[in-house]
């Protein structure tokens, strides 16, 4: 004890030297901000800094809260004046003249009224707002535009015919076979894909090490840069040697080549989340290490292993060269994926856009919207059972 | 129930790294043995070795002999599985399965190891609850996620399903160091009723709460940073805080270490 104290006191002196100079060094700063007249109040203590007249007291100037919406409009204002009136032709050259003088009002106003920290904050704050916008404006206008010119032809009627029988260049017609084609080629490939990209990264996070999950890691990332038509061409190179005719089922092993890496991926980051502890908590109860796996790993990270698969699918229910490639395309409904040729959402929105019609590119365009909110409704039922399963933190 | 421990000549390893050397000492059954000692110097190692969790971290390695009632845990043909079933374990900071409701945080040792029928298991959940004393606070919600109790409930739920499989031996690697006072009187307490049942292991950096609770305390030590702990020395409680036999016990647990 006596040790403790002595330890103790021994800190007083070695504390002192430090207060002292500390007290040496309060006499300077009100001589140095002498103007603020500041008496022996509080001042001194934040004493050493500039402008000390404007640090008296916490609060300080500030622009209202309309302030980024007012730059905002005077800067596309002046955009718009600027773009005007040197008569450019450009709607995207005022649309930079905007943003340029947008940035720059706020961050010239805000050092002039707050200082330069909030100036800087603004000026972030900013760009991040601009940048938002920019990202934004191409989607909005993409699904603006397929809306808009996809209503046209969809109805009941083209989502429940086939094009059997109309020529290119006529209305009529519908999307059935295609839409038919997609679910069975887009469905085969996941019941494919997923329980073995599920299954490699289970091995990749709980029981992978050493020379073989590098290996592993490393053709995954190598399959995830693969070009569609290289997965398309890997089969048809199989199907020619094998002498196999065009089916649904060839363009599902293409599309679940494309798919398996991206679930490996996902899967793997969500497993990388679940917390240690209660691998350990389920093993001190004498549990199994395959019991573990399947009853409380993959439980706690469903959600967000869901949310990848999803993901996944709509990544490859874009895939149009493996199904040119592979399925060959048709005009028939064809519901038999293991023989004959099909059609799908992306072969069939290539195929009337190219019959360069009318019809046909109003039909393109009501498959392209049909295509959307299929993987639209598929990322929404990802985000219920993400939320449904997701561990409950409720009282 | 309540099986002795026998440990001779253990060293735990991380990768090359010796974290502990030669231990060898002797847990008595029925009785709550506490270890204490500085950050680092592989108590919480030493626990984990007793059921066989060390060699669940990467690197990590053991050599030496645990007999649990002249039972090697590390004989060749011992399952790991099997032996974790034996010696259960409480850790530091409350680990509810986040998926899982109180009932099935209680039954998950039981329902993972084996087919139990309903009734059968509603009784072991009850009295599991009650064995942790939260059955009066928890009865009534048995359904609702585990997660959404209080950290000391929580605690006390993780030791309701340690205790649900019915091991010989309760590991408890600082059981209370995320708790508040109150909490920790409770837990405390319900360590006092476990010993008649169970044999207990500790390890805590609250002296007061060694003194209060265990039998036996060890003491364990290390010469530096980076060189494995040591067990200094272990006896009963009453003579390692008021007459231990090595000097550097009393330097540590006079508050003079260092």
């Amino acid at each position: 004890m006596s040790n403790a104290h002595s330890g103790a006191a021994g800190n007083g002196p070695a504390a002192g030297p430090a207060g002292s100079a500390a007290i040496q060094n309060r006499p300077a700063a009100p001589a140095t901000g002498e103007s603020s007249g500041s008496g022996p109040g509080p001042a001194p203590s934040g004493g050493p800094g500039s402008g000390p007249e404007r640090r008296q007291s916490l609060s300080q100037r500030g622009l209202p809260r309309w302030a980024p919406a007012g730059f905002a409009a005077a800067g596309i204002v002046i955009g718009v004046a600027v773009g005007a009136g040197a008569g450019l032709q450009s709607r995207v050259q005022w649309g930079l003249i905007a943003v340029v003088a947008f940035l720059v009002i706020s961050y010239a106003v805000t050092s002039a009224v707050e200082n330069s920290r909030q100036a800087k904050d603004r000026l972030a704050t900013s760009v991040v707002w601009v940048c938002f916008i920019l990202a934004v404006i191409p989607l909005f206008s993409l699904l603006w535009v397929t809306v808009s010119r996809g209503m046209k032809v969809l109805d009941p009627y083209f989502l429940s015919h086939s094009m059997a029988g109309v020529p290119s260049s006529q209305a009529g017609g519908g999307v059935y076979h295609a839409l038919i084609g997609t679910l069975e080629q887009v469905g085969i490939a996941t019941v494919i894909a997923t329980p073995i990209g599920l299954l490699t990264a289970v091995y990749l996070v709980e029981y992978g090490k050493g020379a073989l999950a590098k290996a592993v890691t490393f053709f995954v990332d190598v399959m995830t840069g693969i070009p569609s038509i290289v997965a398309g061409l890997f089969i048809l190179a199989i199907m020619l040697m094998g002498k196999i005719e065009p089916s649904g089922l060839m363009g599902s092993l293409a599309l679940a080549i494309l798919m398996m890496p991206v679930v490996v991926r996902s899967t793997e980051e969500m497993l990388k989340l679940v917390p240690n502890e209660l691998r350990e908590a389920a093993l001190a109860l004498g549990v199994p290490k395959w019991r573990m796996i399947l009853k409380v790993v993959l439980p706690t990270a469903i959600g967000g292993i869901t949310t990848g698969v999803m993901l996944a699918i709509a990544r490859i229910a874009g895939e149009t060269a493996p199904i040119i490639l592979l399925v060959f395309g048709s005009q028939l409904i064809n519901s038999n994926p293991f023989e004959g040729a099909q059609s799908s959402l992306p072969f069939y929105i290539y195929e009337q856009y190219k019959a360069g019609e009318v019809a046909s590119i109003d039909r393109a365009w009501a498959a392209a919207l049909v295509l959307i909110a299929f993987v639209m409704i598929l990322n929404l039922v990802a985000r219920g059972i993400a939320r449904w399963k997701a561990p409950k933190t409720g009282r | 129930m309540a099986k002795r421990i026998d440990v001779s000549g253990l060293s735990a390893f991380y990768g090359s790294h010796r974290a502990i050397d030669d231990i060898s000492m002797t847990v008595e059954p029925r009785s709550v043995t506490a270890f204490i000692g500085p950050s680092g110097c592989g108590k919480s190692t030493f626990l984990r070795t007793l059921n066989r969790m060390h060699e669940v971290t990467p690197g990590g390695r053991v050599e030496g002999k645990v007999l649990l009632d002249d039972e090697n845990l590390y004989g060749s043909n011992v399952d790991p599985v099997a032996v974790r079933r034996t010696v259960g374990m409480v850790f530091q900071r409350p680990n509810p399965f986040p998926t899982m409701s109180i009932y099935d945080n209680v039954a998950a040792g039981l329902r993972l190891n084996g087919k139990y029928g309903k009734s059968r298991l509603n009784e072991i959940v009850e009295k599991s609850l009650k064995g942790a004393n939260l059955w009066n606070e928890v009865k009534d919600r048995l359904n609702k996620p585990g997660s959404g109790l209080s950290g000391g409930q929580q605690q006390r739920l993780c030791i309701a399903r340690a205790i649900a499989v019915e091991p010989d031996v309760l590991l408890m690697d600082e059981p209370c160091s995320a708790l508040d006072p109150i909490s920790t009187l409770a837990i405390e307490d319900l360590i006092g009723e476990l010993k008649e049942r169970f044999t207990i292991v500790i390890v805590t950096h609250n002296m007061q709460q060694a003194a209060r609770v265990s039998d036996r305390t060890a003491f364990f030590n290390l010469a530096a940073v980076g060189q494995p702990g040591k067990l200094i020395e272990i006896d009963e409680t009453e003579r390692i805080f008021a007459n231990p036999s090595v000097q550097a016990t009393e330097d540590y647990i006079s508050g003079r270490f260092g």
